[in-house]
């Protein structure tokens, strides 16, 4: 057998041609910021095995069985299709010179493989034409996209020309280690030979070229992420993904990001990796209450913007390749995007860059946020009230002062649990249970300063930038080694983004201590019904962005002695109380409000309690729930489920 | 044209307290804002700067430390910020205070016209509402005080008509240029300084005169200056509330005794 002669210059043009398409792609993401993403080498690898390899993000949905045979039938009949372009150039050479002892095997594992890859693609067929879930599309795509439905038609074409080829080829009877090409050949029983070899010659040609069609639609299409998604796993946020990066105050400096360019390339990799999945999409709360914003959109956004190389808006009204100022602005920054995208995009922080420039270099922003920023400049309180009145709730209990060297555990208050008189019931709650526990702690009263969460979501890098200076040095000066807050977002913010300020604290969040307190022995479990049937609501900050989900229902249990119920959307894929992000001091204009969903939810199941473990859930249930007319059903910080189970003994 | 605006630093009273023994303001610790009707004085001079190209100046009397209120004056864009700063100025009442002011805006009408001059209505610390006025009457301005909406300006023709907030009614007036205009906090939404106008800001130099640059006799000015002076702050002491009937079983009489206390003290003006 010889070479076919259109061959060699057909695979020539289809390859340079691939190669083109991605090297232009890759200089635009690499024409991105700089960003370290090549650090802890061993660590990135881990993941590219468990998040690529495993799977594991796509294997969270029951569909994703589909995906992983798909991805793996792909990777083995990478080597397979290798082989088959080698033997176009050189026939008889590759995997058919091996051994038949390492050949038939291989024949066997390709032949089962590819039916494997058939069944998935048409059981994908079947998912996009007759039961597609509604997060497949959305204002710019359908399920059953032309772009869809092509790539799905070109695999099974692959793989139906993959068999014919072989059966063509099988003489009857002859021994074969391949069954499904055997099971094929069994309808072309009886051709003579000229028609046998006329069907190999055609199925062979329909896979060459649609193998090379395939390839060069890859880089031009959400394909792109079989060529990406591996690389953007590599380099994936190692340490918090919703933390974003600091910004230097210099002249001359940008503040933010305006234009596509100023992204980082890992920012730039990301909108080439989306698979438009559409999970971000169906989790996201401001699109599940028909706000503008849509996690998957704005990543859409980012790389059609840059397919035009910037031509276009990237913030303006709305439109291909541009995100509106409304949609940024919608964004709680629950994060329920970045803990379910299969490849690790990383929404959130380019939701925060662009704000960030809004804010920063327009001053454009919801009119609402005027006050907000002017109260934290100036009085260091989302209100606005006298810092001398942070310490006043502490006046029933006595003079409690954090001492440099003496006192084990600084009490982080917080603003709501300073000035929101809900809140502040809390923080008692919270207090009588420490004391309870024998624990030493104390406050910074009037001297604590908000840790700067708010405008930090918000965009307002400026100024958490100098608080955040400003609590560090504090810290620092006094002394803190350990912090106990009641509230997740002084947690997360403490913790986690102020590591880039070089505060390393044990910073824990009232739940854990509590919890930890409970296994030791050191607080006597009540177990003390009275709540009713309960229910826990997931905080964004502390479950999504902290991985913790069992200590809050640890103390539920350990109060109560009854396991709390969960949310129908729970824990990962919990929903939103809608005031994260800055969004506490905004109007919620367009669309149901998000607090009332989560209320809805939670009324199904008619509960007596609903528990929370954030001061901001708190205000946005008790409102939701007053606006349900369901009152009788009571909103309980964990702190005050114990506190009151402890008083009852 | 040169459009000025009038701004004080002030203690952010929401945080001031009076020492009970002395009987004086407790200022340690407490920092200084903006006087807030003075933000709308800026913006609305920021506003003018944008729209006709007017050149935006912003002036302030104070201590040395009143450079950071004209540095913020700077990051929301001004042209010019100027300090009037002396140890002759200090201790002024309304008076000597609006006399240095009005010195400062004539030194700056000798090189370019004063079109308009803002103030807020009057000051958190003070509130008088008299710098204003007094400003518009040492320099033969027309005072258009309480003013929240600028219906227009006709730079060519020279006047302007303006809309004044009062007391359960609004005024529509028109006045030759120049004029001191007062401003309430319906006139505008103070704009938000960006962070490269805030950087800039940091490096701007803030003019200041003393006395040798105004050369005002002392006399004048400052405590010397003052037809008033603090003799005593205190906070006022109120008498206890009392419950006057019962509400709840007997809600029209006791309105009726509400109504007789209130007469009988002559709270009710007709």
């Amino acid at each position: 057998m010889q070479s076919h002669p259109y061959f060699m210059p057909l695979l020539l043009v289809a390859v340079l041609t691939f190669c083109y398409s991605c090297y232009q792609r890759l200089q635009l993401v690499t024409a991105g910021a700089a960003e370290n993403r090549f650090d802890r080498p061993g660590e990135r690898l881990a993941g590219v095995f468990s998040y690529a390899f495993g799977q594991r993000r796509v294997l969270s949905r029951p569909f994703g069985v589909n995906h992983f045979v798909l991805f793996w039938a792909f990777l083995l009949l990478l080597v397979a299709n290798a082989d088959f372009l080698w033997q176009g150039l050189f026939p008889g050479s590759g995997l058919s010179a091996l051994p038949e002892a390492v050949r038939h095997p291989l024949e066997l594992a390709f032949d089962l493989v590819s039916l494997l890859a058939l069944v998935s693609v048409l059981v994908a067929l079947a998912r996009r034409l007759f039961f597609a879930p509604s997060y497949l599309g959305n204002d710019y795509t359908k399920p059953c996209s032309g772009e869809a439905l092509l790539i799905l038609g070109m695999i099974a074409t692959l793989m139906a020309a993959y068999f014919l080829m072989n059966a063509a080829r099988l003489a009857p009877g002859s021994q074969t280690w391949q069954p499904v090409s055997r099971a094929v050949s069994f309808f072309l029983q009886g051709l003579p030979a000229a028609t046998l070899d006329g069907v190999a010659s055609v199925s062979w040609w329909a896979h060459a070229i649609v193998l090379l069609l395939f390839l060069n639609l890859l880089p031009r299409s959400k394909h792109m992420h079989i060529l990406t998604a591996i690389p953007n796993c590599y380099f994936r946020n190692l340490d918090h993904p919703a933390v974003p990066p600091r910004e230097e105050f210099q002249m001359g400096n940008r503040f933010g990001v305006s234009g596509v360019e100023q992204f980082s390339w890992k920012d730039l990799l990301d909108s080439f990796s989306c698979t438009e999945c559409g999970r971000c999409q169906d989790l996201c709360p401001a699109h599940n209450t028909g706000k503008s914003l849509n996690p998957r959109r704005v990543v859409h956004d980012v790389k059609v913007n840059l397919l035009e190389k910037g031509g276009k808006p990237l913030i303006g009204p709305k439109g291909d390749g541009t995100s509106s100022e409304e949609s940024l602005w919608d964004c709680t920054t629950c994060g329920a995007c970045l803990s379910v995208c299969p490849v690790l995009i990383e929404h959130l922080p380019k939701i925060v860059k662009m704000r960030r420039h809004l804010v920063q270099e327009k001053a454009r922003f919801p009119e609402e946020l005027l006050n907000l920023f002017e109260n934290m400049e100036q009085r260091s309180n989302p209100w606005g009230i006298a810092p001398s009145e942070r310490g006043k709730w502490i006046s029933v209990l006595g003079e409690r002062s954090f001492k440099p060297g003496e006192t084990e555990y600084l009490f982080f208050v917080g603003c709501a649990g300073s000035f929101d008189s809900r809140a502040k019931q809390t923080t008692l709650a919270l207090a009588t249970t420490l004391d309870r526990a024998g624990i030493s702690w104390g406050i910074l009263g009037k001297d604590e300063i908000c840790c700067g969460d708010s405008v930090r979501r918000l965009g307002n890098e400026f100024v958490f930038d100098k608080m955040a200076r400003d609590n560090a040095a504090m810290f620092r000066e006094r002394g803190v080694k350990k912090i106990v807050t009641a509230c997740p977002h002084c947690f997360s913010t403490l913790k986690n983004d102020y590591r880039q300020y070089g505060v390393e604290l044990e910073v824990v969040h009232h739940s854990e201590l509590i919890a930890q307190l409970v296994g030791d022995g050191r607080l006597k479990a009540p177990k003390k019904a009275g709540q009713g049937k309960v229910l826990f609501h997931d905080s964004c900050y502390l479950g999504r962005h902290n991985d913790t989900y069992a200590a809050p229902r640890a103390v539920i249990e350990a109060a109560t002695g009854g396991v709390p119920g969960d949310f129908e959307r729970n824990r990962e894929n919990g929903f939103c109380c809608g005031a994260g992000g800055g969004r506490m001091w905004m109007e919620e204009q367009t669309g149901a409000r998000i607090n009332h969903e989560r209320v809805k939810e939670a009324l199904k199941q008619q509960p007596d309690t609903i528990c929370v473990s954030c001061p901001y859930c708190m205000t946005m249930l008790e409102d939701g729930l007053k606006d349900q007319g369901a009152e009788k059903v009571r909103v309980r910080d964990i702190a005050e489920v114990m506190a009151e189970a402890l008083n009852d003994r | 044209m040169l459009v000025i605006s009038c701004i004080k630093q002030v203690p952010d009273t929401t945080q001031v307290k009076i020492d009970p023994v002395t009987n004086t303001l407790v200022r340690e610790g407490i920092p200084f804002i903006v006087n807030p009707y003075d933000t709308h004085a800026l913006e609305e001079g920021l506003a003018l700067k944008d729209r006709y190209g007017l050149r935006s100046v912003a002036i302030s009397m104070g201590p040395p430390n009143t450079v950071a209120t004209l540095k913020k004056a700077c990051a929301l864009g001004v042209d010019q910020a100027i300090l009037l700063s002396d140890r002759a100025f200090g201790g002024a009442d309304t008076l000597a205070t609006s006399q240095v002011l009005a010195s400062a805006i004539e030194r700056l009408a000798q090189k370019e016209e004063v079109g308009i001059v803002f103030c807020g209505k009057q000051t958190i610390d003070g509130d008088t509402a008299q710098v204003g006025p007094g400003i518009a009457t040492r320099l033969g301005f027309t005072q258009l005080t309480l003013v929240d909406r600028i219906e227009w300006l006709d730079l060519d023709k020279k006047r302007i008509r303006v809309r004044r907030k009062l007391e359960g009614r609004h005024e529509i007036v028109e006045a030759p240029l120049p004029v001191v205009i007062t401003a309430v906090r319906e006139l505008n939404r103070p704009r938000y300084p960006t962070v490269p106008m805030r950087l800039s800001a940091e490096l701007t130099e803030v003019t200041v005169w003393d006395n040798q640059v105004l050369n005002l006799d002392v006399e004048t000015v400052g405590l010397k200056g003052s037809a008033t002076w603090v003799s005593k702050i205190f906070s006022p002491e109120r008498d206890q509330g009392e419950i006057i009937g019962d509400g709840i079983k007997d809600p029209v009489g006791t309105a009726h005794l509400l109504l007789d206390k209130m007469l009988s003290k002559d709270l009710l003006a007709i």
